[in-house]
């Protein structure tokens, strides 16, 4: 099952996929673009992966120190970060790299400590699509990312649909890309992830107990580019979701 | 399906604090001193520009009087005393002015680390160990006149073994707030330290290691090895 959080009618709703857009849980059915979407479910700790695809260390090089890793190079996020489909995010006048990260999003569903790998992934709820932006001017090469970086409002995109695992017969075979304005940028495959995400369960887990309503965001294939105001970003996994944002200016956020 | 059943008690905070716990970096002038020209050298190549913030998750949290677990992977836990600051009130692109506006009231925190040497990329295993972000004695704004000058103590088993306070701050509270809330909004719930002062002392399991700040109160957990719990 496709589930979404959706706001319509002065109140938010539970929403799920229909062939005309969404159907509220009340029964109404809405086309996509008559709702507000929501990130699609209650997010608790947010923590994302780097360099979690060969091809995105290969394209990252240059400004790497380390070219080889003894673990998973794994960050957290602020829930303020989060928005859902069909949204904005904002591009700062003047700053020269602002990228889009597509990734698969992984909800856990149940708690999780000292899991092992072959027990990890009944502690998944589902899977979304996750787009998690990063301006690269802000970079400083203290707790890098450093969350001026990953953490402002509107970097993180969840959504549209908070797809059920058992509806996921193999996460790591799931080509995703993105599309700006229409144009292909960014091509990869889940089954080319560096740790796996039963793997990045039994990491995570060793030395923090996981929630429901955790995820994880498991890093990004090659392709990131430059995006400018005005571009509408699309971040697609299949079967999963399409998920699309807008760059915004300082104008329209008042600055 | 999510079961948000297994979110009980152990898992949430009492209120006022309920969003995102934020740490920050180096913000303690002497902490940053001590790195001397090492804030110049590879990996970091410049010292620290705009606040430097980390996440203590909410598997972090915990209150006065838990039992703090030392994971087996370490011998010792660096107890970083510090202030947080409770947001009372949707923070975004404030003014020092007008920062304190936004500030619910005052937390003692400790922002327990496992010992680290590099600030480049540390690994989520140092600051993010179930239990390692005991936060207490909270108080409202108004009962604390100047939050940029409180006396800070740690004692281990009663003695004393830090004595600093909140001053000597790279960004006082003030433009800390306004400086973080340029960038990314702070909302009601969610909590900002100060930044832990040099010479975090380290304390091993059977300790009991309190934590005073002036005006706000005390924070009093003892230290368990991960094989006794």
């Amino acid at each position: 099952m496709k589930r979404a959080k959706v706001a319509y009618g002065g109140a938010i709703h539970d929403a799920f996929e229909h062939p005309a857009g969404v159907q509220l849980a009340d029964g109404r059915v809405l086309s996509e673009d008559t709702v507000v979407w929501l990130p699609p479910f209650e997010v608790g700790t947010i923590i994302a992966l780097g360099l979690n695809y060969a091809d995105h260390v290969k394209e990252l090089s240059k400004e790497l120190t380390v070219t080889a890793k003894d673990e998973p190079l794994a960050f957290l996020k602020g829930r303020s970060s989060l928005i859902g489909h069909r949204a904005q995010t904002r591009r700062p006048e003047g700053v020269a790299f602002m990228h889009y990260e597509c990734e698969l999003a992984v909800v856990i569903g149940s708690t999780a400590k000292n899991v092992k790998r072959e027990n990890a992934m009944q502690h998944v709820a589902g899977y979304t699509v996750a787009n998690d932006y990063a301006i690269r001017d802000y970079l400083e090469n203290y707790y890098r990312p450093n969350l001026r970086v990953k953490n402002r409002d509107g970097g993180t995109v969840l959504g549209p649909w908070l797809v059920d695992a058992a509806d996921v017969p193999d996460p790591h075979a799931l080509a995703l890309r993105t599309w700006v304005n229409g144009v292909v940028t960014q091509q990869g495959n889940t089954s080319d992830l560096i740790t796996d995400i039963p793997a990045l369960i039994e990491y995570l887990s060793s030395f923090m107990t996981l929630n429901a309503g955790d995820v994880i965001l498991t890093g990004t294939p090659d392709g990131v580019v430059n995006v400018n105001v005005g571009d509408e970003v699309v971040t697609e996994i299949d079967g999963i979701g399409r998920l699309v944002n807008t760059i915004v200016a300082d104008a329209t956020f008042g600055r | 399906m999510l079961d948000f059943k297994e979110l009980t008690m152990s898992n949430m905070f009492q209120p006022p604090v309920g969003g995102t716990v934020y740490g920050t970096l180096l913000n303690h002038r002497e902490a940053l001193s001590a790195l001397g020209d090492q804030v110049n050298a590879a990996p970091y190549k410049a010292p620290p520009k705009a606040p430097i913030l980390y996440i203590k998750p909410r598997n972090t949290w915990a209150q006065s009087g838990d039992a703090v677990v030392v994971p087996s992977d370490t011998q010792e836990l660096q107890m970083g005393a510090t202030l947080g600051l409770v947001i009372g009130r949707t923070a975004c692109k404030v003014t020092a002015a007008n920062a304190l506006d936004h500030v619910a009231g005052f937390v003692v925190m400790n922002d327990i680390s496992v010992p680290h040497d590099s600030f480049y990329r540390p690994s989520m295993r140092f600051k993010c160990r179930d239990g390692s972000c005991p936060m207490g004695a909270y108080v409202p704004r108004d009962a604390v006149a100047n939050p940029d000058a409180l006396a800070v103590t740690v004692a281990i088993d009663g003695v004393v073994v830090q004595h600093t306070d909140t001053g000597g701050r790279v960004r006082s509270v003030a433009q800390l707030l306004a400086d973080v809330t340029e960038f990314m909004t702070l909302h009601p719930g969610d909590v900002l330290s100060i930044g832990v002062a040099a010479h975090a002392p380290l304390a091993r399991s059977g300790q009991r290691v309190t934590i005073t700040i002036e005006g706000v109160g005390q924070l009093d957990n003892v230290l368990v090895a991960e094989e006794l719990v």
